[in-house]
């Protein structure tokens, strides 16, 4: 239906074609596939911003350093443990506030908005907020205020190298479970209702019809909910940025946050470049292995 | 039918309780910004009272406009968000449009690459593309923060899939009539398509409103901070008392708030959308 063709072949006009695509493609190659190029490039170079005068072609001497240094090595595991924790707590959570403003009731509009307002307010906000709610004074902090009331020992939060990286997690998942949640709602929404009534019809109850019907008939949608999930928990930097400056004790070091400390605090450019083209290929490497399953 | 009735009133109950424990944060956030300070730590421990204003004060409000630049660092995300996202609509709908109705030599190359160029994460070519910037003179202006993102692939995308639809014959038919190209984009083919661009509009204003790491890396001075950066310039800079700084956070978030309920509609579509298409 989408890729209907065009019925006349008649070729439209070069200066129409240029008008009408010449700004984006211009742009896109100027600064896009410009600084992909020059990633490439910088990687193989020993580059310090402040002497780009200085700089010289070291080969693979960049990649060679990064896979010995034990920095890289923490931010990655950081990273993949940030990615692997907000996937497990995030999705099944976006899914469980799916299935509550599902059903097209009066008022549940408004759940859905509650469930999305996080997601509108920024990332910044929400980590500037959450930081004051996880504040290890219990006559400070909310959340340990909370804590003590019920009777149990507070908690350090941010500022435990053990505790730092899943206060981070749930703070991020709670802020945009609702992207998760509207996407696998529309997924649910076009589950053909007939399934279900045949489903009813074999005698099937409500956890039969969840089971047979909505599991199988979401599947894809969930795969593609997990490939963004993973992408954009990947790049994750505001929330270490604003909340722990990566710390403590490089706890919430993530590979985002440590380019931005080499390429931009260190100014060491060439390095820096080494860790954004690998982590570019985790990240589509990701990407197309999501694809290969939606396919299947 | 008793039964039927039971489950609704669950489902209703459940709904309430999850979406207050849900937006509790923000309650805190908004009760505690009309709140002296004193009184925020006090209520903190006396249970659901921390998220009701008690003592309503604005002293908090008339610190941020005292202590902070707030207004203006507002006034520049609103003025550089809004030019990006305008230019962002015009360019990526002509060329949009040009991928779903034009023939021409090239057009599934040009396609492919833009599909290719979705997956680009942009923080592994951040550094680069600050370079880029930097060699143009445009460190600390507001052009760095806008031409670079002005051409968006996934934007092109979103429109060339909306303009596919459109049916050619409605094109033919004002081509015969002796309407030009361009003439039939802006319009004919532009004011049909009121749904596609509030989607785009929406989705980018918030995203670049929210946006932290580029404006972090290009921009230096008072004058050209945004929001996000504001916040947490605000947010760093002793004495650091809650109830100011809650009250930051609420304003900073009213423009938003306002836009998503005017636009809520395409915002939840465009969401929803990105997810089924793929």
């Amino acid at each position: 239906m989408k890729t209907k063709k065009t019925k006349s072949l008649k070729q439209t006009e070069f200066k129409y074609v240029a008008l009408f695509t010449f700004p984006a493609l211009f742009l896109l190659s100027y600064f896009m596939f410009q600084a992909m190029v020059l990633a490439f490039g910088f990687s193989l170079l020993n580059f310090n911003m402040l002497k780009p005068k200085d700089a010289f072609f070291v080969g693979l001497e960049n990649y060679r350093r990064l896979f010995t240094d034990p920095t890289f090595y923490r931010a990655l595991r950081n990273s993949i443990y940030f990615t692997f924790v907000v996937i497990i707590y995030q999705i099944p959570l976006a899914f469980g506030l799916a299935l509550l403003v599902r059903k097209k009731l009066r008022g549940v509009g408004i759940f859905r908005t509650a469930y999305f307002t996080p997601l509108v307010t920024s990332i910044t906000v929400v980590s500037i907020l959450w930081t004051f709610i996880y504040n290890p004074n219990p006559t400070q902090g909310l959340l340990n205020a909370m804590i003590v009331k019920f009777g149990m020992k507070p908690s350090m939060f941010l500022h435990d190298p053990k505790s730092a990286m899943n206060a981070i997690i749930l703070m991020s998942g709670w802020h945009s479970a609702g992207r998760q949640m509207m996407i696998l709602l529309a997924g649910l929404q076009a589950i053909p209702e007939d399934l279900y009534e045949a489903a009813a019809i074999d005698g099937a109850n409500a956890f039969g019809k969840f089971i047979h019907v909505t599991l199988p008939g979401i599947k894809n949608v969930m795969i593609f909910v997990v490939q963004i999930t993973m992408i954009s928990a990947m790049k994750v930097f505001t929330q270490p940025y604003v909340m722990t400056q990566g710390g403590p004790k490089e706890s919430t070091k993530t590979l985002t946050y440590f380019i931005y400390q080499q390429g931009f605090q260190f100014r060491n450019v060439g390095y820096a470049s080494s860790i954004s083209v690998l982590f570019f290929i985790i990240v589509v490497t990701i990407s197309l292995l999501m694809k290969s399953l939606i396919k299947e | 039918m008793r039964q039927r009735k039971r489950a609704l009133i669950l489902i209703y109950a459940v709904n309430i309780v999850v979406s207050l424990l849900y937006i509790s944060p923000l309650l805190w956030m908004i009760s505690s910004s009309f709140k002296p300070e004193s009184r925020i730590f006090s209520d903190m421990t006396k249970g659901l009272i921390a998220f009701i204003p008690t003592d309503f004060t604005l002293d908090n409000y008339k610190e941020v406009f005292l202590r902070s630049n707030l207004l203006l660092y507002t006034k520049n995300s609103l003025f550089y968000v809004s030019v990006l996202v305008a230019l962002s609509l015009l360019v990526n709908s002509m060329c949009g449009y040009a991928l779903a109705k034009f023939n021409f030599r090239g057009k599934n190359l040009i396609f492919n690459v833009v599909i290719a160029l979705l997956v680009l994460p942009l923080e592994s070519i951040i550094l680069s593309l600050y370079w880029v910037v930097i060699r143009l003179g445009w460190n600390d202006t507001f052009t760095a923060l806008i031409v670079p993102f002005v051409a968006k692939c996934f934007n092109i995308y979103l429109f060339r899939q909306f303009f596919l639809d459109i049916p050619d014959d409605l094109i033919e038919a004002a081509s015969i009539d002796g309407a030009g190209t361009v003439y039939i984009f802006f319009k004919l083919v532009v004011p049909i398509s009121g749904p596609v661009f509030c989607t785009v509009l929406i989705l980018d204003y918030i995203g670049y409103w929210s946006d932290f790491m580029w404006p972090l890396l290009v921009t230096l001075s008072e004058n050209k901070r945004s929001i996000q950066l504001g916040l947490q310039a605000f947010f760093t800079d002793p004495p650091i008392y809650y109830g100011p700084i809650m009250a930051a956070l609420v304003l900073s978030v009213v423009p938003m708030m306002i836009l998503f309920f005017v636009f809520q509609k395409y915002y939840v579509q465009g969401i929803a959308v990105t997810g089924i298409k793929g």
